[in-house]
């Protein structure tokens, strides 16, 4: 089986943005980057599953500017063997990011493409999705237990009312969830290691995607700031407090 | 100009945000609703029911991904606008379509500035982006919390669609919480217990409190990674998002992605034993102590008080 694993990188998980006064986007330099987290679950179950065997070539694949360079790195020395830099400075929409994987796709044909649930900084959780249908493929997002059965896979996803089992056949676009696995901490050795693995960089033009995008964004602003509260020194205050509240529900 | 609306459903019955939805897609236009299901009978009179729906379709198959988003895309040239909730089933099929259409979705709206303004949240809910979308369909997902349920008391008629959809996924089992406390995304009161809470055992002093309120449990995603409480019940950026008049969170610290799923409650009380707790700093009403001796003797005050829902 052959699996290609889609890593973005995005602003670090443990920073807390900033909104540009200006209202033009979210403060981004000299801020702290790395891959986002859920595409570290992606990567961690390609390795997992190349460690149980019948994996024959995991390939990483970013789309972004040079630094993304950095992300794939860390995905090489977690265990992957090969990446693709798919550059460009441009920020990209979600349908395009996915018309570019789908190119990848066409060129890697994989069995297996593993993705992020969703990256952390757009929220989005759109590109699995997309790039199933526009690969034709069948899709298992948010994923949280993987099992290869055969040429097909069975998936636990993490759904609103609980967990659902379905099975999908390959080839198929798997997303992953936090829950899916632990993402291990690449030991010095294997980022040295990292370092001499291949590693192709292609521009985003080459692949005859048209990047413009679809929406304007008029501005990005900060969340209304909540006025702090006070603190009650007792659970008698706590429970009248609570019980204010009720009433006040129940007025309405 | 008329909208598709995709109804979820679970266990054969309507989901309780779809009237929210309904006043949602209706700021748009007439609002048609789709129900795929098995069995979309009962599903559909519900959805009937809900003012401002126009009329409801079905179409008989087993709801995935694929069923689902060959449903849609079959109906969609009908339509300038068609929607879903950001629920699980959403997020799962509108980006499908979308890629299908060739349009760019806006997902996760929160705020309906005119016929193709729309508010979205991103960064956890730490930025809020305005987007106009020039493209002739709009392909939306809402969020729930956000808008105030239409009322009851129509009678829409109901279409069954002859349609014929597959899916190379089959589902296979479904693996429920058995629980009989209100939706999470509707609830007006929710207690959201933390990893503090230290067992599964624990999480049922933070289920009595929820009883005695009529309250929603849920749950941080470290409480859910311990194994303490269902991954259904977790709140936040990979969970569910709420907003009810009450949140009540007990030794919670208030991490960022736990407060993008609360930034909608209109009062935030905290129980922890950490005044700096970012939860505490942001609450209302903050009671600061030990919540194992708390929150039985909360209980106890609240049912004292005659409180019980
Ligand atoms: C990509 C990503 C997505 C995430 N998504 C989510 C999400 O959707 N939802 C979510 O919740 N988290 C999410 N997280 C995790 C989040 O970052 C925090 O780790 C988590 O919310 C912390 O949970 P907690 O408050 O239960 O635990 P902690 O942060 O450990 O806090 C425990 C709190 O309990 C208090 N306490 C301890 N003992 C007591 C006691 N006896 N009585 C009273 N108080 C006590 C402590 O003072 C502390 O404030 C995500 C993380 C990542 C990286
Ligand atoms: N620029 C990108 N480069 C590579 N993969 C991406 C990129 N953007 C998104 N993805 C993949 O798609 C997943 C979901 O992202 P999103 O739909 O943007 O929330 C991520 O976790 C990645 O696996």
């Amino acid at each position: 089986m052959k699996i290609l694993v889609a890593v973005k990188r995005v602003v670090d998980h443990n920073v807390r943005i900033r909104v540009r006064p200006d209202v033009t986007g979210v403060e981004t330099t000299g801020v702290r980057m790395s891959m986002n987290p859920f595409c570290k679950h992606a990567v961690e179950a390609a390795v997992q599953l190349a460690e149980k065997g019948d994996v024959s070539e995991i390939v990483v694949v970013s789309i972004g500017p040079k630094q993304s360079n950095d992300v794939i790195l860390t995905a090489l020395a977690m265990g992957a063997h090969r990446g693709i830099l798919v550059e460009t400075d441009a920020a990209l929409e979600t349908l395009t990011i996915a018309k570019l994987l789908a190119k990848v796709v066409a060129e890697e044909q994989p069995d297996l493409i593993l993705l992020g649930k969703q990256a952390v900084d757009d929220d989005s959780n759109h590109v699995g999705q997309m790039l199933a249908a526009l690969t034709n493929r069948p899709q298992a997002t948010f994923a949280s237990e993987i099992v290869v059965k055969g040429a097909e896979l069975e998936v636990t996803r993490e759904v609103d009312y609980g967990r659902e089992t379905i099975a999908v056949p390959l080839p198929a676009v798997v997303t992953a969830d936090l829950r899916l696995n632990t993402p291990r901490n690449a030991a010095l050795p294997m980022v040295m290691k990292a370092r001499s693995k291949p590693l192709a960089v292609r521009p985003a033009a080459e692949f005859g995607v048209d990047l413009a995008p679809r929406l304007s964004i008029e501005k990005i602003s900060p969340p209304a700031e909540r006025v702090p509260g006070k603190k009650v020194g007792s659970v008698s205050d706590f429970a009248a407090a609570i019980a204010s509240e009720v009433n006040e529900m129940e007025a309405l | 100009m008329s909208v598709l609306l995709l109804a979820d459903h679970d266990n054969g019955a309507l989901s309780p945000a779809t009237a929210r939805l309904v006043a949602a897609a209706s700021e748009l236009g007439a609002v048609d609703i789709l129900v795929v299901a098995e069995n979309p009978a009962d599903i559909a009179a519900e959805a009937a029911k809900i003012a401002g729906v126009h009329k409801v379709i079905t179409v008989v198959a087993p709801a995935t991904a694929e069923t689902i988003t060959n449903s849609l895309e079959n109906l969609a040239q009908r339509y300038r606008v068609v929607t879903a909730s950001a629920s699980s089933v959403g997020k799962d099929v509108i980006p499908r379509l979308a890629a299908k259409l060739d349009i760019q979705p806006v997902t996760d709206v929160v705020e309906i500035l005119g016929p193709n303004r729309f508010v979205r949240p991103i960064y956890a809910g730490n930025a809020l982006e305005t987007v106009t979308d020039p493209q002739a369909t709009h392909l939306l997902t809402f969020r729930a919390s956000a808008f105030r349920p239409a009322a009851l008391g129509n009678d829409a008629p109901i279409e069954s669609s002859n349609l014929s959809v597959t899916s190379a996924a089959k589902f296979l089992a479904a693996h429920r919480t058995d629980s009989d406390t209100p939706d999470l995304a509707t609830a007006q009161i929710v207690i959201g217990g933390g990893v503090s809470v230290g067992s599964a055992e624990g999480f049922q002093l933070i289920e009595k409190l929820g009883k005695t309120l009529g309250a929603a449990v849920g749950a941080t995603r470290a409480a859910v990674d311990a194994g303490y409480a269902p991954n259904d019940w977790q709140i936040g950026q990979t969970g569910k998002i709420i907003a009810p008049d009450l949140y009540i969170a007990i030794g919670i610290s208030g991490a960022l992605q736990h407060l993008a799923g609360i930034q909608g409650a209109k009062k935030i009380f905290a129980i922890n034993s950490d005044p700096e707790a970012p939860l505490v700093k942001i609450a209302d009403v903050a009671l600061i102590g030990d919540l194992f001796e708390i929150v039985p003797q909360l209980v106890a005050e609240l049912e004292r008080l005659g409180l019980k829902r």
